[in-house]
C-alpha cells in the first residue's frame, strides 16, 4: 500500500503497434532462415541466439507489457536469467576444462624451505636470550618427520 | 492479571472444517506446527536409531542396508520435511504479516494450497518409507540413485512436490512485504526478521525451481534412459552434482537465513536494547542470499571437477563468511550494555552464537581446498553441518518458538523445565557432535556403518549425547503441551518487545488489527520508547 500501483491499470496499445512487431518478428524469422546458409564458422551459434534474444525481447517488451509495467518486473524478469546466466557460465568453468592441471610454476612454494634444521647457532642465540643454558644437541629440530 | 480475550483466532470459528478450509495466516501457520513438528519427530527417531546402532563398531540391530536407508530417511525427511519449512512455514506465516501491520498475507487461498501440497509431498515421501525404503543418502547422486532398486522415484517426486510448497509460500511474502506494509512501514523501518524472510524468500523463488529440474531429470533418467548423467550415453554425472548443489546450497542459507532473522528479534528483545548496526544486518541478508548463488561447486571438490572450478569455488566460498561475520558481530555488539533477561528465548539466542560461530568457522576449514580434500566425506563434515544446521537453524527455530508461542496460544510455559530443557539440548548436543569434529579430523568417514575399534569410544560418547538430546526434547514436548491447558495467561506482551505483533492480543484476534496501525516509531527504539506494558510488571 506504501507503494505505487498504477499497475493495475491497462495499458492500451495502438493495433497497428502489435502488428507492426510482429512484422518485425516474422522479418526476423526470415533473417534467421537465410543466415543459416551462409557459414560464419564459430559465429554461426552466435548469431542464431542473438536473433533469437532480440525476438524474445520484443516479445516481453510489447507483447507482455513489460515495457509500460513497474520497472520491479523488469527487475524480477531480467534477476532470473541473470542467474541462469550464473549457473551455465559457472559450470562451463568445469565442463569445458575437466581434467586440466596446472602446474605451479612460481617458485614461491616449490623453493620454499618448509622443514629445516635449526642451526646451531641460532638454537644457541633463542636460549641465551631465554637466559636458558642448554645442550644444543637435545633441541635441534628433527626434519627427518 | 492478564487475561486471556473471549474471542481470538483460535475460537471464532470452530469445527475441523474450519481449520481444513481456513486462509488465515495464523490458524495456517498453526496447521504447519503440528504437521512439520510431527516430521521432526520422525526424522528425530531415525537419528536416534541412527545413534544407538553406532553404539559399537560391529553390528548391533540393524543390517547393513537398514543402516544406508536410515540415515537417508533421517537426511530426507530433515531437510525436505522439517528443516526447509519449519520457520517460514510456522513462524513466518504466523507473525510476519502482524510484524508489518498487514491484515493476512498477499495471497491467502495460495498460502493454504501450499499447505496443502506439503502434505501431498509428504504422503509420497511417506510411501517411499514403507515400500522399502531410499538408500541413496538425501542428495540422491547419480549414477548410483539411477541404478539402486530402493524407492527413489517416489521420494524425488515427493521433494519435487514440496518444492512448490516452498516456492508458494515464498512468493506469497515477497508480494505481502513489497504491497501491504502498512502506512509509514518504510523498508528500513521493517522489523529485521522481516528482511530475512524476504531474503530466504528470493532464494526460494529462485533456486527451487532448479531443484524441480534436477529431480525431475533424475526421474526421466530412471523411467526412460534419456543418459543426460549417463556417461555410456554422452552424460555427465558430476553434471548431476552440479544441477544439485546450484539448488542444495542457497537452500541451506532458505534454512540458516531465517534463524538469523529470529535471532535479531530475540537478541534486541531480551535486552532491551537497541539492533546495533541495523542496516548492516538487512543488507548481509541479502548479501548472504546473493553469495549464496555462487558457491555451489564447494560440495564438489573431489568429485572430479575441474582444477580451475575447484579454485574458482573455493575463492568465492569465503566471500560468504562476510555477511555471516558482519551479523554474529552486530548481534555480539546488542548485547552489550542491554538489560538482559535471562529468559528461554535468550539462553536459545546464547546458545546459537556459541554453536553458530563453531558451525561456520569450521566451513571456513572447509571451504579451502587443501583442507577439504582431508576432511572430505569424514564425520568433520558431519559435525559441521549439524553445528550449522541444529547449532544454528534449530536452535533459533525452537528459541523462535519459544519467543512466540505466548502469542500464538495465549499461555506461557513453565520457564524452570523450559530452562532445564535448553541446557539439556544444548549440552546434549555438544557431547553428540563435538566427538564428531574430534573423529573426522582423525579420519573416521561418514555414512560407514561398521567402524575402526579406535573410534569406538567417539561414537559411544556421541550416542550417549544424543540420549540427553533426547531427553531435552521429550520435556519440550511435555511443557508445551501442558501449557495449553494450564499455562498461565500471558499477557499482550509479556518480554516488553515493540514490533506490531506485541501490540495486539494474546491469542491475536481474527483479523489482527481493528485499524491499520501506523508506525511512529521504529521496530527496535527501545532508548525512545519506554514498553509500558509488562516491561514494568515484571
Amino acid at each position: 500500500m506504501t507503494q505505487n500501483t498504477h499497475t493495475n491499470e491497462p495499458h492500451i496499445l495502438p493495433l497497428s503497434l502489435y502488428l507492426g512487431i510482429g512484422a518485425i518478428l516474422i522479418g526476423l524469422t526470415v533473417v534467421t532462415v537465410y543466415v543459416s546458409f551462409i557459414h560464419f564458422g564459430a559465429f554461426n551459434l552466435l548469431i542464431a541466439m542473438l536473433i533469437a534474444t532480440v525476438k524474445a525481447s520484443l516479445v516481453a517488451m510489447y507483447f507482455m507489457h513489460l515495457k509500460y509495467d513497474n520497472k520491479l518486473y523488469m527487475v524480477f524478469f531480467l534477476s532470473a536469467l541473470f542467474f541462469l546466466a550464473t549457473f551455465i557460465v559457472i559450470t562451463m568453468f568445469d565442463t569445458l576444462r575437466r581434467g586440466d592441471i596446472y602446474e605451479i610454476k612460481s617458485g614461491a612454494i616449490r623453493d620454499a624451505v618448509i622443514y629445516d634444521k635449526l642451526s646451531v647457532d641460532t638454537v644457541q642465540g633463542i636460549a641465551d636470550s631465554l637466559s636458558v643454558s642448554t645442550d644444543t644437541t637435545d633441541v635441534v629440530i628433527d626434519s627427518s618427520k | 492479571m492478564n487475561k486471556i480475550p473471549d474471542t481470538h483466532y483460535l475460537n471464532c470459528k470452530k469445527g475441523i472444517k474450519s481449520w481444513l478450509t481456513t486462509v488465515d495466516h495464523k490458524r495456517i501457520g498453526i496447521l504447519y506446527l503440528f504437521s512439520i513438528m510431527f516430521f521432526f519427530f520422525v526424522g528425530g527417531m531415525f537419528a536416534v536409531l541412527l545413534r544407538l546402532e553406532l553404539l559399537t563398531p560391529n553390528e548391533l540391530y540393524i543390517s547393513s542396508d537398514t543402516y544406508n536407508q536410515f540415515f537417508t530417511l533421517h537426511g530426507a525427511i530433515m531437510i525436505f520435511l522439517f528443516i526447509i519449512p519449519a520457520i517460514p512455514a510456522i513462524l513466518g506465516n504466523f507473525v510476519l504479516p502482524i510484524m508489518i501491520g498487514a491484515k493476512d498475507v498477499a495471497f491467502p487461498r495460495l498460502n493454504l494450497a501450499s499447505w496443502y501440497i506439503y502434505i501431498v509431498g509428504a504422503l509420497f515421501a511417506v510411501f517411499s518409507l514403507v515400500s522399502g525404503g531410499v538408500d541413496t543418502g538425501w542428495t540422491f547422486y547419480t549414477p548410483y540413485s539411477t541404478t539402486t532398486t530402493t524407492s527413489v522415484i517416489s521420494i524425488t517426486l515427493g521433494a519435487f512436490i514440496l518444492g512448490f510448497s516452498s516456492i508458494f509460500t515464498g512468493l506469497n511474502f515477497i508480494v505481502t512485504v513489497h504491497k501491504l506494509r502498512s502506512p509509514g512501514m518504510t523498508w528500513f523501518k521493517m522489523p529485521l526478521f522481516v528482511w530475512g524472510m524476504y531474503a530466504t524468500a528470493l532464494i526460494q523463488v529462485l533456486a527451487t525451481p532448479v531443484l524441480g529440474i534436477t529431480l525431475a531429470l533424475l526421474i526421466m533418467e530412471r523411467l526412460i534412459g534419456i543418459g543426460i548423467f549417463d556417461p555410456a550415453m554422452g552424460g555427465d554425472p558430476v553434471l548431476f552434482q552440479h544441477f544439485f548443489w546450484f539448488y542444495s546450497h542457497p537452500a541451506v542459507y532458505i534454512m540458516i537465513l531465517p534463524g538469523m532473522a529470529i535471532i535479531s528479534e530475540m537478541i534486541t528483545a531480551h535486552s532491551h536494547k537497541k539492533i546495533f548496526g541495523y542496516k548492516a544486518i538487512a543488507y548481509s541478508s541479502l548479501g548472504i542470499a546473493f553469495a549464496s548463488f555462487i558457491v555451489w561447486g564447494h560440495h564438489m571438490f573431489t568429485s572430479g571437477q575441474s582444477e580451475l572450478a575447484a579454485m574458482i569455488f573455493s575463492f568465492l566460498t569465503f566471500f560468504v563468511a562476510i555477511p555471516s561475520g558482519i551479523k554474529v558481530f552486530n548481534w555480539v555488539a546488542t548485547l552489550y550494555k542491554g538489560s538482559i533477561a535471562f529468559t528461554t528465548p535468550m539462553l536459545y539466542t546464547l546458545a546459537f552464537l556459541f554453536l553458530f560461530s563453531i558451525g561456520g568457522l569450521t566451513g571456513i576449514f572447509l571451504g579451502a581446498l587443501s583442507v577439504d580434500i582431508h576432511l572430505h566425506d569424514t564425520y568433520f563434515i558431519v559435525a559441521h553441518f549439524h553445528y550449522v544446521m541444529v547449532g544454528g537453524t534449530v536452535i533459533a527455530f525452537l528459541g523462535g518458538l519459544h519467543h512466540w508461542w505466548p502469542k500464538m496460544w495465549g499461555r506461557m510455559y513453565n520457564e524452570t523445565l523450559a530452562k532445564i530443557s535448553c541446557g539439556l539440548i544444548f549440552v546434549g548436543f555438544n557431547m553428540t557432535f563435538f566427538t564428531q569434529f574430534i573423529m573426522g579430523a582423525n579420519g573416521m568417514p561418514r555414512r560407514y556403518h561398521l567402524y575402526d575399534e579406535m573410534y569406538r569410544p567417539f561414537h559411544a560418547f556421541s550416542t550417549y549425547g544424543s540420549m540427553v538430546m533426547a531427553v531435552g526434547f521429550f520435556l519440550m514436548a511435555y511443557y508445551l503441551i501442558r501449557s495449553l491447558y494450564n499455562g498461565k495467561p500471558a499477557g499482550n506482551n509479556p518480554w516488553g518487545a515493540l514490533t506490531y505483533e506485541w501490540a495486539v492480543s494474546s491469542p491475536p484476534p481474527e483479523h489482527n488489527f481493528d485499524d491499520i496501525p501506523i508506525t511512529d516509531h521504529g521496530p527496535y527504539d527501545y532508548d525512545k520508547v519506554v514498553a509500558k506494558s509488562t516491561l514494568t510488571e515484571n
